[in-house]
């Protein structure tokens, strides 16, 4: 018996999350009172480190933000407007049970889409923001996402200030098959135009960022960041093996290996996100005369 | 020895049948010409039959025709002085894409296109047709080329998919795709798209940014492969089959969804039956088309694109869905 134990407690080690359920606790604070940080495994108070904007206490393990969390933490307070947050998706392909899985995701999530778009102020700056949620169908691209994205972008335009993405998605949405394709090509078109205009483009790809959308708006950035330790990629890890034959590295598709092969400006720490935003909004100067002094 | 395809057999067995009696009739002494007649009626009848209500999964098949006339077929037959041009003046010159300069009825355009190739020496070198990051950029390169000079560019698509690769997620797989689909939103002249055979999701896509989206009858374009979405959506690639319907990927299809303009009819069982015919069926509608747009301004043309993109998707508000319920 004593042998078996010492495997036991060995087991016991490598479980991921721990949380302590109170009464309470299973009532009011769905995710515990506790987190167990699956990088350092270390515990912390839940509501300490939504406070440290969900970054790990110990390691900086940067945890995943929903739309709503993010909003809190980048938006100055009280100056985000929400724009289209009634658009739904239809079943352009009839697809079968693809309207009964957005409703659960919306009972779910209460949100109506995979990404919400307003306008707001960072550090005083007037921007448009779209925020993609990873919680809504993984956050993948269909017809409503592209128009969502489409539609901020147009409202960027119009009102001639920054456009600032958050991306996190899995890809295209499947149940829309060449629509969601289609919105690839939507959001990059408009994307162009506002360029053309003099728009300022900043991506921030968090985890996960691949596919479709990591091949659209996500790389189109005059300035294209991304958080500590996201997966970024356009292909899948497992399909890349099944192709090449070989193991990856262990960092392969990592935001830190996006870096090292020059395909992103900086990684940027949430904890540090809001004061270089604003340095560059503050730095960045709309096109027309050069003024100095 | 031609490839025959599943849903063709009953066709061909009976077309072997005529031939057995011809000769039989041949060689004896015995009037089977009504018979005849009438089995070649109903060949006639067959051929209609199946032909007219091909379903989605033998398009597949036919799209993935190992003689399926790839861009550079169409090319020989549809331009005058084809000139490739290698390389994405960075890294390296990609084989899965060919592009150049040539003159089609006398107008000098750019021609770009997804290669396949012919046998497997081709096909390895050629990567089976799925682009690196370095096959996009030079694609843009040779776009850009055209902007300057103001030559019109039509795009073939043929490709499974861009590479999904190690090499290619380090060089930037993501952002190549991403930037042809912004920088093909800017372009000055005309921009013409083919899918000749298959259309695969992004790796299609980045050369699909045009003025005009036009797909042979018996090719795809997709999201996903049938096989692909088989397997995430019902965990067994088996389904291929039903996920063929269900993804809507065929030009019948995607007209109705608004994805492409026109439908280039296809010679009965498929392109590779006559190539020739087949160039002539494209070169009708490419002279149609580049007479159209070459009437629009370059402000007119970068506005058409992106009215053409701008209006693709489909969706509702939630107080509707509530009134519905």
């Amino acid at each position: 018996m004593a042998l078996k134990d010492l495997f036991t407690k060995n087991q016991v080690k490598k479980k991921k999350y721990a949380t302590i359920p109170t009464e309470a606790a299973k009532n009011d604070v769905p995710e515990g009172i506790m987190t167990k940080c699956p990088s350092c495994k270390k515990i912390m108070y839940t509501k300490e480190l939504s406070k440290n904007v969900k970054v790990c206490l110990h390691c900086e393990h940067h945890f995943p933000m929903n739309s709503k969390e993010r909003i809190a933490s980048f938006i100055d307070e009280g100056s985000f407007q929400e724009l289209n947050e009634n658009m739904i998706s239809g079943n352009p392909l009839q697809f079968p049970g693809y309207l009964e899985k957005l409703e659960a995701d919306r009972q779910k999530t209460s949100l109506n889409e995979a990404v919400i778009t307003g306008i707001g102020t960072v550090g005083g700056h007037k921007i448009v923001t779209a925020i993609m949620d990873s919680t809504f169908r993984m956050g993948s691209m269909g017809s409503v996402v592209g128009e969502k994205i489409t539609l901020a972008i147009e409202k960027a335009d119009e009102l001639s200030v920054p456009f600032i993405i958050f991306t996190a998605s899995g890809g295209a949405r499947m149940q829309e098959g060449a629509l969601s394709l289609m919105q690839m090509a939507k959001t990059s078109v408009a994307l162009k135009k506002f360029s053309n205009h003099g728009g300022l483009i900043i991506s921030i790809m968090t985890h996960p960022t691949t596919g479709g959308v990591s091949a659209s708006f996500a790389s189109l950035g005059d300035f294209n960041f991304a958080e500590p330790g996201a997966l970024i990629g356009f292909a899948g890890r497992r399909v890349i093996e099944q192709s090449i034959r070989e193991k990856l590295p262990e960092d392969f598709q990592t935001a830190e290996f996006l870096l090292k092969h020059g395909q992103l400006d900086a990684i940027i720490s949430r904890l540090d996100l809001v004061e270089k935003i604003t340095d560059i909004l503050d730095i960045h100067q709309p096109r027309g005369e050069i003024t100095w002094q | 020895m031609a490839v025959e395809l599943e849903f063709e057999r009953p066709i061909i067995e009976l077309r072997k049948k005529i031939t057995e009696l011809k000769e039989f009739t041949k060689n004896a002494d015995v009037d089977l010409s009504s018979e005849i007649q009438k089995l070649e009626g109903r060949l006639a009848k067959l051929e209609e039959d199946i032909y007219e209500n091909i379903k989605p999964w033998d398009r597949v098949q036919i799209a993935r025709h190992p003689e399926r006339p790839t861009t550079l077929d169409y090319i020989s037959f549809l331009f005058e002085n084809f000139f490739e041009c290698h390389g994405d003046r960075t890294f390296a010159d990609d084989e899965a894409i060919v592009g150049g300069i040539a003159k089609f009825k006398g107008l000098p355009v750019t021609v770009i296109g997804h290669q396949r190739g012919k046998d497997t020496k081709e096909n390895i070198r050629r990567n089976f047709g799925m682009p690196h990051p370095e096959g996009y950029r030079k694609a843009l390169r040779l776009m850009k080329q055209a902007d300057k000079f103001r030559r019109p560019i039509i795009c073939f698509i043929d490709t499974k998919g861009a590479y999904p690769g190690k090499a290619a997620e380090e060089r930037g797989q993501s952002e190549a795709i991403a930037r042809n689909l912004f920088e093909m939103a800017g372009l000055h002249v005309p921009v013409i798209c083919i899918v000749i055979g298959e259309g695969g999701s992004g790796g299609a896509l980045a050369l699909g940014v045009g003025n005009r989206i036009y797909m042979l009858e018996n090719s795809t374009y997709s999201v996903i492969s049938p096989e692909g979405a088989a397997a995430i959506l019902w965990k067994d690639a088996a389904h291929a089959k039903t996920a063929a319907e269900t993804m809507k990927i065929t030009a019948p299809d995607l007209k109705g969804l608004g994805v492409i303009d026109e439908i280039i009819p296809e010679i009965k069982g498929g392109a590779h039956k006559d190539v020739k015919k087949q160039a002539e069926e494209i070169e009708k509608i490419l002279t149609a088309s580049l007479k159209e747009l070459l009437h629009l301004s370059e402000e007119e043309l970068i506005a058409d694109r992106y009215n053409r993109f701008r209006t693709i998707g489909e969706y509702g508000l939630i107080n509707d869905l509530l009134s519905v319920n």
